[in-house]
């Protein structure tokens, strides 16, 4: 299902992206509050999975036959939102109610407001335990020969959260093919950069100890997430997980690499940062232009 | 004297009363349960046999999951089953779940909407010897304070069995509470069990009595042959079973309260927080009377026989006796 790549399949995941993050920025600041960093870092993702990876069925979300997809750091859930908007699932104009009363878009995720998400999350470190419960019972009802797939999304600093590693081991030893970790090794927590705050390395070596088949890509590449995620889904005996290094806050410059932005929205007055009146405008126009690679009007 | 309509065990109070551990029960309900629907999975976290998973695992192995020494994971993993349209039952020591992974039946289990069954074995003061880490007097606190969660207290293994299969077929968050050790069989298998219903083991009905005595788990024993020695005193008394301690029979415990005037609650739970604190949510609301608790008065435990650890920490039958005492000197 994962082939035919073509250069103009490539550009329209790229626009797909950059819409995206503009609807992330609209929604953040509409909001008041919320994280910026993660949801910008993981559009390229979110769009690959949505417009590429994933089967699912936008009119009929419940599809006992989807793909799963089951995201652990819940406070990243803005770009969840915004790709199921822009894959069709709901109006896109609906992602302006985020965080507000009464909204379906709750501050983290909850299924009671909108079920069409797999699981409500915030608290860490819990996702990889649920996709991998699910994995099991697939494998319980479908045997091996199951087709479904189930893609967990964590944060790297979440990682720090012992029952992640309760559950990957768990996942080694039922050799659960069918479940694929995509890791958002984007180098901050919000206290700092993860090496400072509880290192991490040697990631991909602790994931191949537990018996994961390790992908290593760069997350803004949309052929590296694809190609990746089918070598993973070729691993019939293990799990997989890809980790995927991104730029915090991607596509707006004076956010990349910050973790200053990790739980901020555009609008808040940092030192050094652009005057807070002026961010959402500077956001805007870089994304809408790709970081200046397209000229004009699209303001 | 006994409630002849719960069709109780004839032989309670002779000295000879047949003992059995109330995880038995749980046991032998999961297996029968898993016979009947095969939707039914068991997890456990290296205490399959002393939880008594081991009678399902060894007869269906494939629906079984050994996580290890997890207890976090595994209340999550049961959530993951349960989103796919499977009964998952997860079981350990209730010091350690829900003692350990609390958050985890939060936010995955309760606020996710998911059926599991949390199966909490060697409750109280039932781990006797293994000391105060071991005896799980928080387990009802932690769980009734959870929206979506049905918290089930067993008084004997017939009642644990009977609350295996019912939660087999509820849907949603269920918490059992089970205990190590032999105690007393107080119910048959005729005698009637809901979740949500509270039953008068003792006195009748609609009758008036001196003090109503609300128990939960096995002390339900106990209370009872408090409530025989006080009839010897010309004290009249009522015993209420209250094996749902989430919700509760709201009705059965006005009605006692309005029979009886005075309330002794009995647990073997800390007092705050616990089976009788939510009692008296109850009547404050809605009857008003003198209550009288009996349970763990904010300590921790420590090694000992189950019996000598009830004595300590004055939540036996002498204790019992005197609180029914005490608060009937406290009607108007």
């Amino acid at each position: 299902m994962i082939n035919n790549l073509t250069d103009e399949k490539i550009k329209f995941l790229e626009e797909k992206a950059r819409d995206i993050r503009v609807s992330i920025i609209e929604m953040l600041v509409t909001a008041g509050s919320g994280h910026s960093a993660g949801p910008l870092g993981m559009a390229d993702i979110f769009t690959a999975l949505y417009f590429v990876v994933m089967r699912h069925d936008s009119k009929i979300p419940s599809w006992p036959g989807r793909d799963r997809l089951i995201l652990s750091n819940g406070h990243i859930v803005p770009v969840l939102y915004a790709t199921m908007a822009h894959a069709g699932f709901f109006p896109v104009k609906e992602l302006l109610t985020l965080r507000k009363f009464g909204s379906r878009l709750q501050g983290h995720p909850h299924r009671d407001f909108f079920p069409m998400m797999e699981t409500s999350s915030g608290p860490l470190g819990s996702g990889i335990s649920q996709a991998v419960g699910m994995a099991i019972a697939d494998r319980m009802d479908n045997g091996k020969s199951s087709s479904k797939f189930f893609y967990c999304i964590t944060g790297d600093g979440e990682l720090d959260e012992g029952q992640n590693w309760e559950a990957m081991m768990l996942a080694g030893k039922e050799r659960l093919g069918n479940l694929v970790v995509i890791v958002d090794r984007n180098n901050i927590q919000i206290d700092g950069y993860t090496e400072d705050v509880m290192p991490l390395e040697p990631l991909a070596h602790k994931f191949e100890s537990f018996g994961f088949h390790v992908e290593e890509i760069d997350g803004h590449n949309f052929e590296e997430i694809i190609e990746s995620v089918g070598r993973a889904q070729a691993v019939f005996d293990g799990p997989s997980v890809i980790i995927a290094r991104t730029i915090p806050g991607k596509g707006v410059s004076f956010m990349e690499r910050d973790f200053k932005w990790h739980g901020n929205p555009p609008g808040t007055e940092i030192a050094g940062e652009p005057p807070k009146g002026d961010q959402e405008r500077i956001a805007l126009k870089e994304l809408r232009s790709l970081g200046g690679q397209i000229t004009g009007d699209h303001e | 004297m006994i409630n002849a309509n719960q069709k109780l065990n004839p032989k309670l109070f002779q000295k000879d009363v047949e003992q059995v551990p109330i995880r038995k029960g749980f046991g032998e309900g999961l297996l029968e349960a898993g016979e009947k629907n095969s939707d039914i999975v068991g997890l456990s976290a290296d205490l399959t046999e002393s939880t008594q998973m081991h009678l399902f695992r060894n007869k269906f192995p494939e629906r079984f999951i050994e996580v290890g020494i997890a207890e976090q994971n595994m209340a999550s993993v049961a959530s993951g089953l349960s989103a796919m349209g499977k009964i998952p039952f997860m079981s350990s020591f209730a010091a350690f779940s829900p003692g350990r992974n609390w958050e985890q039946i939060r936010t995955t289990i309760c606020y996710n909407n998911r059926t599991v069954v949390i199966v909490g074995s060697h409750a109280g003061f039932s781990d006797g010897a293994d000391g105060g880490t071991h005896q799980a007097l928080e387990d009802l606190a932690l769980m009734r304070v959870l929206p979506r969660m049905t918290v089930i207290s067993p008084c004997d293994a017939i009642e644990a069995k009977k609350a295996t299969l019912a939660s087999s077929e509820l849907g949603g968050a269920v918490y059992i509470r089970l205990l190590r050790e032999k105690t007393p069989v107080i119910t048959t298998k005729d005698s009637p069990f809901k979740i949500g219903k509270a039953e008068i083991y003792y006195g009748e009905e609609k009758s008036k009595a001196d003090v109503g005595i609300i128990a939960t788990g096995s002390l339900v024993f106990q209370a009872l042959k408090v409530a025989e020695a006080l009839k010897k005193e010309k004290i009249s008394a009522k015993v209420l079973n209250v094996a749902t301690v989430k919700p509760l029979d709201v009705e059965a415990l006005v009605s006692l309260a309005k029979t009886c005037g005075a309330i002794v609650t009995v647990e073997e739970h800390q007092i705050a927080c616990g089976f009788g604190s939510a009692v008296s949510e109850v009547l404050a609301q809605n009857f008003p009377v003198p209550i009288e608790f009996i349970g763990v008065k904010n300590q921790f435990g420590q090694s000992g026989t189950p019996n000598e650890l009830l004595e300590h920490y004055e939540i036996g039958e002498k204790h019992i006796l005197s609180a029914c005492k005490k608060v009937i000197g406290r009607k108007n």
